[in-house]
């Protein structure tokens, strides 16, 4: 058997006790699989958090919906079992399976307890290199999808980003509902399935993260097991897109009391030096605690909205700078106003010391209470893996954060933040907001 | 697969986590304030948590919303914090926090590094009784949450129709207003309702405290003594007695019309029983029951029957509201397929409702079901914060610490008898209230 790679990490869980300690073991296969461990033997249970990059934005337009399909059919029968001999295997192991996917993403995560560990993993393994993909499964699963997408026609929040993604992403894959559309799926085939299947669940974009009771050596023969057999390549990734939507507002007609905003201009990349600049500055702007300024401004204040958000998104090929309110017809002209207001504010002035003071208290004394729970810890520890972190972020993203300063701040907000340059996407009957062209 | 998710589905496996037994502590305080401390020593942090039992059913005729509009405002300013710092000392700590309000309770709680545990207890007893309101706090307030309700009900047919059902089933009891409130009583909320309600209901002898986490029980109790300690039991505090249910003498049917509604569904819910103090076997039953029945659209009974055989089913579920203050519901949810109508799969519903009772329980079925129990417990210990939440909501309707002990040894002991028992006299349609939800298109149908 092959050694593990010896990248034995210890997390100080920064501001807390030192017997906090997380050890994450990246661990290499023979067959070539690696995966991030944290063996933790407090409670006899096991957790995979596994991902396949790609997801959707693989696909070509007229297969939209595929690998949402195809994700959701991994549970439905693999192997000799049909769907409800796949279930039974599963509840009389008390296995908890789950299978998702979304715009670049399939995630499978798995918990069960450590006495079941061979057969949970026959399961996990069946689902993932022998789905069956048989006839009354795909008719009753694809007549799932439809009813979804059908609902997502009447839901605000759900037209609200279509369109936006739309906007922003033009016909770039992300600019497409990754779910699909109602002439996408009708016309899907189980051959299609079988070339999603085949297209995304591949080695080279896979990553394996693992908490809980179990060994080093006892994952490295499990992961040979279950993905050695897969193929090693996979569907081609997209290409890098800009964000393409002008400044302006988009209006949705729907008829509804209470109108739901998305918006959003270009970003950041996660490489960029001033990154950890422009998620300080943003967590003061409206990155959701109770203490944003967004927050203080168009909820506390004003009582415009139940909740307002601005975010850093940054997926695998593109990046943007977003935000969400919902407030009613009459007032959510307002609410935008004030957002812009905001936005420029923080442009031109940047924060107080006192605001970056209490900024990095939160965010740093906040980090370790997400490590909480193996599930939890296994799905961080993908997210790291899909990014491209390396082993030691947990350990060292406390002092990334605790070196920003007031000036770094001030620089990437006037960099960044383009309150001229936000796109605002409004579903509802808002008064007094005009669409532009 | 998942891909069919309603708000209702969180009722349905909501029996996990509340299985989990901990190294639990209990205390009382002299001013009546109870305590519960679970121990979970993997990683320093703490969750810190205090329950009120006092929740949307308790509040005052023409007063719906006013429990939840309090919660909001104990995030205003107290005699000795201003507006807004409470939120800033908890962030400044790196703390979360948040509150909820259900029909039996409030409950506010923060997830703190565990030596951070003495500060959040100064100040969360601290809003305990030193609540300081002015009209330039309590306006924009009720601005925001008229905007919640926005949200969570009037963009959201789902739940609009689940007010509605509601309203139907209790035709006495305050369950049938929603915990949100009416948007005309909303409105209407005052300072003075606040005021009125906050002075009625929070006190010492009326919350519980839980901490769950990194601590030692007797180091909880002296912070608490220190903190909680001081505060004044009122004597205002009663067993609560709320307007019951008459009998019910007819079927409901009931048929809601959005135009945003772009799937059909139909629910039924039935007036059940609840677990009680030291009596949990019927509602032991019937959360067995709607496992075996509505589990899994696969392997259930409803699933396999209108899902797989007849095909006219594309999602069915079953769930039991098994912990609340007083009789809650059993619940059964079908969506058809496309060119399925509503009457159909009802129709196909109530047969397959007789037949189960003619075919009697698998037994095999009811074995995995307590294999999957037994390893809940396990995998609950995972969760600090649901057992905390699982005593939280189990001791504010009502039972004790043993109750919540017990609660999985009753579940496991749940025979087929027991279930067949506890299914035939919950299924009394007499007792029913039958929603259809669908487009205002399909009027004629």
């Amino acid at each position: 058997m092959n050694k593990f790679l010896s990248a034995f990490i210890m997390i100080l869980l920064s501001g807390l006790p030192v017997n906090a300690e997380l050890i994450i073991h990246e661990v290499k296969s023979k067959g070539g699989i690696t995966a991030w461990l944290v063996s933790d033997n407090s409670i006899p249970i096991i957790s995979f958090d596994i991902a396949f990059k790609g997801g959707a934005s693989t696909e070509l337009d007229d297969k939209l919906g595929a690998t949402y399909l195809m994700a959701g059919l991994l549970e439905e029968g693999a192997g000799n079992m049909d769907a409800t001999a796949f279930s039974l295997a599963a509840e009389e192991l008390a296995t908890s399976l789950s299978f998702n996917s979304s715009r670049e993403r399939i995630s499978i995560s798995a918990e069960f307890l450590k006495e079941t560990t061979n057969q949970s993993i026959a399961l996990l393994k069946a689902a993932i290199t022998q789905p069956a993909f048989n006839d009354a499964a795909f008719e009753r699963t694809k007549a799932q999808v439809l009813s979804i997408i059908s609902r997502n026609q009447t839901d605000p929040r759900k037209i609200a980003s279509n369109a936006f993604n739309k906007i922003a992403f033009e016909s770039h894959p992300y600019g497409r509902p990754y779910q699909g559309t109602a002439n996408t799926i009708s016309s899907l085939t189980q051959d299609d399935m079988f070339e999603a299947h085949r297209q995304n669940l591949t080695k080279d974009r896979l990553f394996v993260s693992v908490v809980g009771d179990i060994t080093a050596d006892e994952l490295l023969i499990i992961l040979d097991d279950l993905f050695g057999g897969l193929p090693e390549k996979g569907a081609l990734f997209p290409n890098v897109v800009n964000f393409k939507a002008l400044g302006g507002n988009t209006i949705i007609d729907f008829d509804t009391t209470q109108s739901t905003a998305l918006w959003g201009h270009s970003g950041i990349s996660q490489n960029d030096p001033d990154f950890f600049a422009a998620f300080v500055m943003n967590h003061i702007l409206g990155g959701g605690s109770f203490t944003s300024r967004l927050t203080d401004e168009v909820r506390e204040k004003r009582g415009l909205t139940y909740g307002v958000y601005s975010y850093i998104a940054n997926m695998d090929y593109a990046n943007f700078y977003g935000g969400s309110v919902s407030s009613a017809n009459d007032r959510i002209e307002e609410a935008l106003d004030v957002i812009k207001e905001e936005w420029a504010r923080m442009a031109n002035s940047g924060v107080t010391e006192e605001e970056l003071i209490a900024a990095k208290k939160y965010i740093t004394g906040s980090y370790p209470l997400r490590f909480d729970g193996n599930g939890q810890i296994a799905g961080i520890l993908t997210y790291s893996q899909t990014n491209d972190f390396p082993i030691n972020y947990p350990q060292n993203r406390n002092s990334y954060v605790e070196a920003v300063t007031k000036k770094d701040i001030a620089r990437v907000a006037n960099r960044i933040l383009k309150a001229e340059d936000i796109h605002f996407v409004v579903v509802g009957s808002p008064t007094g907001l005009v669409a532009t062209e | 697969m998942k891909y069919f998710y309603v708000a209702i589905f969180f009722l349905c496996s909501s029996y996990s986590a509340s299985l989990a037994i901990g190294e639990v502590s209990t205390f009382t305080l002299k001013n009546g304030m109870d305590i519960i401390v679970i121990e979970d020593h993997r990683a320093p942090i703490v969750t810190h948590m205090v329950w009120y039992k006092v929740g949307s059913a308790d509040e005052p005729p023409g007063k719906s919303g006013i429990a939840h509009y309090l919660e909001h405002l104990l995030f205003k300013g107290t005699e000795n914090l201003k507006t807004g710092e409470f939120s800033k000392i908890v962030a400044e700590n790196g703390g979360s926090e948040n509150a909820f309000t259900s029909y039996d309770y409030t409950g506010y709680f923060q997830r703190v590094a565990a030596d951070r545990l003495n500060l959040m207890m100064e100040i969360e007893s601290d809003r305990m009784q030193n609540l300081r309101l002015t009209i330039e706090d309590i306006l924009p307030e009720r601005g925001v949450i008229i905007e919640e309700r926005n949200s969570r009900t009037e963009n959201n047919p789902n739940s609009l129709f689940s007010e509605h059902r509601s309203a139907l089933m209790y035709q006495n009891h305050p369950y049938g207003v929603p915990v949100i409130g009416w948007m005309h009583e909303i409105e209407k909320l005052t300072r003075e309702d606040a005021i009125d309600f906050y002075e009625r209901y929070y006190a010492p002898n009326n919350a519980i405290l839980i901490v769950a986490g990194d601590v030692e029980p007797q180091a909880v109790l002296d912070l608490a003594q220190k903190h909680y300690g001081i505060r004044i039991a009122s004597k205002k505090i009663v067993k609560r007695v709320r307007p019951q249910e008459p009998p019910k003498r007819a079927a409901i049917h009931t048929i809601y019309e959005d135009p945003r509604v772009r799937q059909p569904y139909i629910i039924r819910e039935y007036l059940a029983e609840n677990r009680k103090p030291g009596d949990q076997l019927e509602a032991a039953a019937l959360t067995i029951f709607a496992h075996l029945l509505g589990g899994s659209g696969k392997t259930s009974f409803l699933g396999k029957r209108l899902q797989l055989d007849e095909k006219i089913a594309l999602n069915v579920s079953a769930w039991h509201s098994a912990t609340s203050y007083d009789p809650n519901k059993f619940g059964l949810y079908v969506v058809p397929v496309p060119d399925v109508s509503l009457q159909v799969v009802e129709d196909a519903l109530d047969l397959a409702l007789d037949n189960f009772f003619e075919v009697g329980i698998d037994q095999d079925h009811l074995k995995r079901i307590k294999t999957q129990i037994k390893a809940s417990e396990i995998f609950a210990l995972d969760n600090q914060e649901g057992i905390a939440r699982a005593y939280g909501t189990a001791l504010t309707s009502g039972l004790s610490v043993n109750d919540v002990k017990e609660w999985p040894n009753i579940l496991a002991a749940v025979s087929a008898e027991d279930i067949m028992i506890a299914a035939r006299k919950v299924l009394n349609p007499k007792s029913s209230v039958t929603g259809w939800i669908r487009g205002s298109q399909e009027i004629a149908e």
